[in-house]
């Protein structure tokens, strides 16, 4: 199988620019901005079927289309590279091994969307991976493919690189676009959207970096190409990051088609000491949890979702028989606890309250209402909140209590 | 214009406007914690969530716009579901000390617990601990970080309307906490505001602290007299309990809606500027000798009044009013010293030094009543002429209304005044430095035991309404001066304020058309 955004992956000295422009660097953005317009760009995009890989799946092309063009105010592009969710790690791979894909991306997306200045908005914890992405953007800076008139345009592109202010919900995008202003990482009500009124009160996009390596090939070898690569509305590879009681965690480039069994048997080197698999994240941790049973499901956005989880960031978490579920369920209900930015009181107070549910029932001090309790809990939260991590909260830790009921019996009854 | 539907009623609204405003004005009270019509919506409390037909997910009324054709339930099983539930989730880390807090009585968690709550508790865990409880963060507030549910209600009022910035939201999820930036106090001329918005009794009023239940408050209409702005006040008192408080009335002063003045707020100075209604007050009517009747008091400032009439020498009263008094007090004492008594002289304005004043609702002048006092005393001698006057002997009879002439000119020249006046009258509320110099004090009532009108530096006139019986043997301004003209040939026969504002208007042009009907809570521009 032909990768695309891993494609450098492992390659030595593959962040240096040199090294990215050996294969083809840097034509695609060149081509976008002499030879398309930039209607021409969102519309490829559009057919190529790129769709948001920072966990929601929201069509990449539709989502550049809502920029408005007749707005006076500068427009923006942002990129998520918080990646807080636990169990994920690809897009530090594509900024330490690859920035020159993301750089290019970047390029691209800004001409379509008539944006002169990127934000990319890293983890805090990526120190290494902000460093290498600075070197790559001066590199660029150097060769003229920043800055002022690129390419021989008039089209001028800064790039700021943005140290991340250390929670997860400044994952969200509008938690991001608070934390970026300088203000509280707390998520914005909607509408209106950060298309119509995002980063400093203007027009913003804001992506992925994984979604914007994509780009480049997208422009190089067609629409067509891409769409076919993926399942029938989600086109191209992904990312996936395997973690757990694996013999091979680390990240795969795969089909959106393959089955999570693949993944995890052929591709990650199947269970550690050939144990027998309990329980599988297949998209971070705020997605539910599978079972056993549930590996042949497919692993594209809607497969996903069908069956009750969801894609999510690509972080696949695998559990083998040794897991106590229950503390696995505390761990995720202990990092939402600790997450949940504290605005709405639904998730504020209930995140808390679930935690120490579960931990009481751990610790082997539930009792039964505890365990009766949680569902309705849990289910309160979700959908009553500003933005996703709610849901997060009753899906995710709802999950292990249904799936795995008898494990939290078994605590209680000692 | 969108129509839309709540709970079966129709309304039209203009566009923009939002589910739970339009509610209100079918009498509808959605429930709301963090939603306040005069601060930006924060969306974050939840519990004002409600159906939308077509729509799956609940959606909070207080951020959504209506639709034509928008068919609203804030009252279906689903809707009170939420309800409860974002009350439980409320009461998660809430103490639940409900008998030590002042708040109880008027506290939000309270009244929607009753309404919408009222389960058996499933809260046994052990509550998150939070640090200030029972913490001054400024000299007018009190803090209890975990009475708190975090409606950032304090928040926004000191980002958008006091626009001092104090209040903020530290750490994340349960240990979320409202507190000052470091370093800073909630001190600012509008602090007391946040304990009014706070829904809860996490924002206390110190000045208002373990003083009475509210539950034994009544209330009564106001205008704050502390300066020419004229806030919109409701006087809170409880005369029920005299054992409380060193037998004060008043309890404290709260803002009331007027959009047009003071819309919810007012100034720390005139919400804590009550206390003078209750403490250093003139009981009796008083000659340098001792306690005195009215009776005689009256008919000793009539027998002097008369005796210069006679002599057709009423150059020789000198009166200074004050804007204090209300339009009613003032025509009174227009009709009077100067229709009555023509050729007395008659001012109201003092060198009185311009007072603190801000860019807000704080004005320089402390006098509530300057615009309405200018135009019913109109000709002005001028106050300097008139005490120059009585310094040189020249004035027989000189009565002031409520101004500490020690204050503004020294005890030399109030001394030498007071030689050189045969009758020095001191007509006012509280006791002053200059009550000792006068020959005869008489004891008037304040606002709050008043009623009547002001004229706020707007030209809006405003009424005021008497909260409580004048304290001792005090009477109402117009009184006295209605008392005293019955002594003289041309009685004042009037019987209440509201007599004297028909006439006021029907003699002075810029209060013409208004009545006490017309004026209502709100108030009207003079023409």
């Amino acid at each position: 199988m032909e990768k695309i955004v891993s494609r450098h992956f492992g390659q030595e000295n593959s962040h240096r620019l040199e090294h990215y422009l050996k294969d083809g660097g840097y034509v695609s953005a060149r081509k976008a901005l002499t030879q398309m317009t930039p209607a021409a760009v969102i519309e490829e995009i559009k057919r190529s079927n790129l769709r948001g890989l920072g966990g929601a799946g929201f069509p990449t092309g539709t989502k550049w289309g809502f920029i408005p063009q007749g707005n006076p105010k500068p427009k923006y592009l942002v990129i998520n590279a918080d990646e807080g969710e636990p169990g994920t790690f690809k897009d530090k791979y594509i900024m330490e091994q690859d920035p020159h894909a993301l750089l290019e991306g970047i390029i691209i997306t800004c001409f379509a969307i008539n944006s002169h200045k990127a934000y990319v908005y890293v983890r805090g914890e990526y120190i290494k991976s902000m460093k290498i992405l600075q070197e790559a953007i001066d590199e660029a800076h150097s060769k003229g493919y920043l800055g002022k008139g690129i390419f021989g345009t008039n089209f001028d592109i800064e790039v700021v690189v943005h140290p991340g202010a250390g929670a997860y919900i400044c994952g969200e995008e509008t938690a991001l676009l608070s934390s970026l202003e300088g203000g509280k990482g707390f998520p914005r009500l909607k509408p209106p959207f950060p298309a119509v009124v995002g980063l400093f009160e203007s027009p913003t996009v804001i992506n992925n970096v994984e979604t914007i390596a994509c780009v480049g090939p997208i422009i190089n070898r067609g629409a067509a190409w891409f769409a076919q690569l993926g399942s029938e509305k989600n086109g191209g590879n992904r990312l996936f990051c395997v973690s757990g009681h694996v013999n091979k965690p680390g990240v795969y480039e795969l089909p959106n088609g393959i089955t999570l069994r693949e993944i995890i048997y052929e591709h990650a080197g199947g269970i550690l000491q050939a144990r027998k698999l309990k329980a599988v994240i297949p998209g971070g941790i705020s997605a539910p949890v599978l079972t056993a049973d549930q590996l042949d499901v497919k692993m594209d956005f809607d497969s996903l979702k069908a069956i009750g989880s969801m894609a999510g960031s690509g972080g696949i978490i695998v559990m083998d028989e040794t897991t106590d579920m229950v503390w696995a369920a505390l761990v995720a209900a202990r990092f939402f606890a600790l997450e949940s930015c504290g605005q709405c009181s639904p998730c504020r107070e209930g995140s808390g309250w679930v935690y120490r549910q579960i931990k009481r029932i751990y610790e082997g001090q539930g009792r039964l209402h505890d365990l009766n309790n949680l569902p309705g809990i849990v289910n309160n939260i979700g959908g009553n909140t500003i933005c996703a991590f709610g849901d997060a909260v009753t899906m995710s830790v709802g999950s292990y209590v249904s799936k795995f009921r008898s494990e939290f019996e078994a605590k209680i009854k000692g | 214009m969108p129509n839309v539907s709540i709970d079966g009623k129709q309304i039209e609204v203009p566009a923009g406007t939002t589910i739970i405003q339009a509610a209100e004005k079918l009498g509808i009270e959605i429930p709301r914690y963090c939603y306040h019509p005069a601060l930006p919506v924060a969306g974050n409390c939840r519990i004002c969530m409600v159906e939308i037909e077509k729509q799956p997910k609940l959606q909070i009324a207080c951020y959504t716009p209506v639709s034509e054709g928008m068919v609203v339930k804030t009252n279906s099983p689903k809707v009170i579901e939420v309800r409860k539930s974002v009350l439980e989730f409320l009461l998660v880390n809430h103490p639940v000390d409900c008998p030590v807090c002042d708040q109880a009585g008027e506290c939000k968690l309270q009244d929607y617990y009753m309404e919408h709550g009222q389960y058996d508790s499933r809260l046994d865990n052990v509550k998150v601990k939070k640090e200030k409880k029972a913490f001054p963060i400024g000299p007018t507030i009190m803090l209890d970080q975990e009475r708190c549910i975090l409606c950032t209600r304090c928040v926004r009022f000191t980002d958008n309307i006091s626009k001092t910035h104090e209040f903020g939201v530290f750490d994340r999820g349960d240990h979320s906490q409202v507190d000052v930036y470091p370093g800073k106090q909630l001190d600012n001329n509008y602090s007391g505001n946040v304990a009014d918005i706070c829904p809860v009794g996490a924002l206390t009023d110190r000045d208002f602290r373990f003083k009475c239940r509210v539950w034994y408050l009544s209330q009564t209409k106001s205008v704050c007299p502390g300066c020419s702005m004229g806030c919109n006040t409701t006087v809170e008192w409880d005369k029920m309990r005299p054992h409380q408080f060193k037998k004060a009335r008043v309890m404290r002063l709260k803002p009331r809606l007027n959009e047009e003045v003071n819309s919810f707020w007012m100034c720390d100075k005139g919400r804590y500027n009550y206390h003078f209604i209750d403490e250093n007050r003139i009981h009796h009517p008083q000659l340098k000798d001792g306690l005195v009747s009215w009776e005689k008091a009256i008919d000793m400032v009539a027998e002097n009044l008369k005796a210069l009439q006679a002599a057709k020498h009423t150059g020789a009263i000198g009166v200074l009013a004050s804007a204090q008094l209300t339009n009613e007090d003032l025509f009174v004492i227009r009709k009077f010293f100067k229709e009555n008594l023509p050729g007395a002289s008659v001012d109201f304005k003092l060198a009185e030094v311009p007072g603190e004043s801000d860019d807000f609702l704080m004005k320089a002048d402390k006098n509530p009543n300057t615009a309405g006092a200018s135009l019913i005393l109109e000709s002005n001698t001028g106050a300097a002429a008139i005490l120059q006057k009585a310094k040189q002997g020249d004035l027989d009879v000189l009565y002031v209304f409520g101004h500490d002439l020690v204050k503004l000119y020294g005890k030399e020249t109030v001394g030498l005044i007071a030689q050189k006046v045969k009758l020095f009258i001191y007509q006012g509320s509280n006791i002053n430095e200059t009550c000792s110099y006068a020959h005869l004090n008489l004891p008037s009532s304040v606002y709050a035991e008043k009623e009547g009108t002001f004229t706020n530096c707007q030209q809006r006139v405003q009424r005021i309404w008497p909260a409580l019986a004048p304290l001792g043997e005090s009477k109402g301004d117009w009184e006295i001066i209605s008392q005293l003209s019955n002594k003289l040939d041309a009685p004042l026969a009037y019987k209440s304020s509201q007599e004297i504002f028909k006439d006021l208007a029907a003699t002075i042009p810029a209060f013409a058309g208004m009545s006490y009907e017309k004026l209502s809570d709100k108030g009207m521009l003079l023409k």
